[in-house]
């Protein structure tokens, strides 16, 4: 597999070098793996503070600016940051109000940014926590380690980030955060397997003229292989797993999301196929986002994630954005 | 009868970043099957600093030789074995004491403790296909009887994982399709458990 890359080693920090000198509007430690936004802390504001491992770009870097996140931790590909650069990121955007940490429900994630709660209000930064678990992929029993957090994050941390930037207190921006995660379910597709820089071979076997239903965003396998299906059963399957699982009586923001290698002419595509479904089961879509947010290194296929509303969420939803990858409203 | 002071834990941080630097490769490999690919690779990365920080500025005590170790896994390694792997060397670590010197037995009860920690902070139990079921049969065999079985035991407990289905962690999403492979935690856990062994065996 050929990669633009120097070496494997030096991937994350030559990616933040990159973003630095994109965006002078984020402060980028690359030496410590810290990115904020160049205006934090921001007085009388609640931080907003996520991370999570490398190669699901632009979350959650791309996502770090005024509306939404004040500060994001990257990890290692597909590996969970570590205390250190949580505390640290919650050092600096902490203006008093308090700090939230968005957490997407993988094992390593929810153990280190635990760890990080603790150290940080060990230095006086009041410090609340919500899960993003959203992939109903999963069973979500005692018997596995929960639903995986995967587009619903977007979501998450759009609306919630704009609640903060309003001056929402901390109990309510936590809150509204719940109320995001909770009303959103997603879905998975691959149509290839993900190759690491580390490994450099695909880190699954999908042979050709097969799909994986149910993968997540770290190359790790899904539930089911069945040969490949048309865009349209794609949206079929994936459209009726999430409305299965979140039956929805309010209108709903879809995000209809790449994987990293699929086109956007596909995933387009696919949208028209997802749109039609929702349609045919009588779910009303307030707004769509069409593109590569929640991404697995070059791993070719999609996700939907479907997030039901009340006009609060999708007011908040609508209020300006100003990040690297989401912008609008300003 | 072998006493084990600092310069023995130190030398057992070494023999197993070596290890881990040696195996790497196919630790990745076990993980590629049931999880992400990153096993080998992030214990590298951790027991590389272990080694550095160990060397930099050597801890006086067994305890806090581990104590040390444990902090620059967390700070390093991320991912789930950075924080489990960074609990087990901190709180076996601190149930040492202060002593410069301790005993095998002394040893075994002190690695119970952090297991103990590491089951509590994953909330795994025995069976789950975890890191879990090589540590508890080799610290319950180094208690019992000597090195050589608890090493026996670590590896038996690692290749005990392969038809079990996993309930914890990133291979627990692949459900049934997580039996037939070996754990890559279990694997790991079996190393440091060997070269644990094989350094007191060069001291005896």
């Amino acid at each position: 597999m050929r990669m633009l890359i120097n070496v494997a080693e030096t991937v994350v920090a030559d990616a933040l070098r990159g973003m630095a000198a994109a965006h002078p509007r984020l402060t980028v430690d690359v030496e410590n793996r810290v990115v904020v936004r160049s205006d934090a802390p921001v007085p009388g504001r609640v931080g907003l503070v996520s991370g999570g491992g490398s190669g699901h770009e632009p979350l959650h870097g791309g996502f770090v600016g005024p509306g939404m996140l004040s500060a994001a931790c990257p990890g290692e590909v597909f590996t969970s940051p570590v205390p250190d650069q949580m505390v640290r990121a919650a050092a600096a955007v902490d203006s008093g109000q308090g700090v939230l940490f968005v957490v997407k429900n993988y094992t390593g994630d929810v153990l280190n940014f635990d760890m990080a709660a603790e150290l940080a209000e060990d230095e006086g930064i009041q410090v609340a926590k919500v899960l993003v678990d959203d992939d109903v992929a999963v069973a979500d029993s005692t018997f596995t380690a929960g639903r995986r957090g995967t587009g619903a994050t977007l979501f998450v941390e759009k609306i919630a980030g704009a609640a903060a930037e309003e001056g929402a207190p901390l109990e309510r921006v936590e809150a509204i955060a719940r109320q995001v995660n909770a009303s959103s379910r997603s879905f998975g597709v691959a149509l290839s397997a993900v190759t690491t820089p580390a490994k450099g071979t695909p880190t699954f076997d999908l042979p050709a003229g097969e799909l994986e239903l149910g993968i997540g965003i770290h190359g790790e396998p899904g539930r089911e292989r069945r040969p490949m299906m048309t865009s349209g059963e794609i949206a079929d399957f994936a459209v009726d797993a999430v409305l299965e699982d979140l039956r929805p009586t309010r209108p709903v923001l879809a995000l209809v999301n790449g994987m990293g290698a699929t086109p956007l002419l596909e995933l387009y595509g696919f949208n028209a196929e997802v749109q039609r479904v929702l349609s045919a089961r009588g779910v009303a879509v307030a707004r769509t986002l069409v593109g590569n947010y929640v991404t697995s290194l070059d791993m070719a296929g999609c996700s939907v994630t479907l997030c039901q509303v009340d006009e609060e969420l999708l007011r908040l939803w609508d209020a300006p954005v100003e990040t690297p990858a989401l912008r609008w409203g300003r | 009868m072998l006493v084990l002071d600092a310069a023995f834990f130190r030398r057992w941080m070494a023999a197993m970043a070596a290890a881990v630097d040696r195996e790497a490769g196919s630790l990745t490999d076990l993980d590629s099957a049931i999880g992400d690919a990153d096993h080998g690779s992030n214990l590298q990365r951790g027991f590389a600093a272990v080694a550095a920080a160990l060397d930099k500025e050597p801890p006086a005590t067994p305890g806090a030789v581990l104590a040390l170790a444990g902090r620059q896994l967390i700070s390093t390694v991320g991912g789930a074995s950075g924080p489990l792997y960074g609990t087990l060397l901190r709180r076996t670590g601190k149930a040492l004491g202060d002593d410069a010197e301790v005993t095998p037995g002394r040893l075994a009860a002190a690695l119970g403790a952090g297991v103990d920690a590491v089951a509590q902070l994953g909330g795994a139990k025995a069976g789950d296909k975890t890191m879990l079921d090589a540590l508890i049969p080799a610290v319950r065999a180094l208690g019992e009887s000597s090195f050589g079985a608890a090493r026996s035991a670590a590896d038996e407990g690692a290749v005990a994982t392969v038809p079990m289905q996993a309930r914890k962690g990133r291979a627990s999403y692949l459900g049934e399709r997580s039996i037939g492979h070996q754990d890559p935690g279990a694997t790991s856990s079996a190393l440091l458990i060997g070269t644990l062994a094989d350094t007191a065996e060069a001291d005896a």
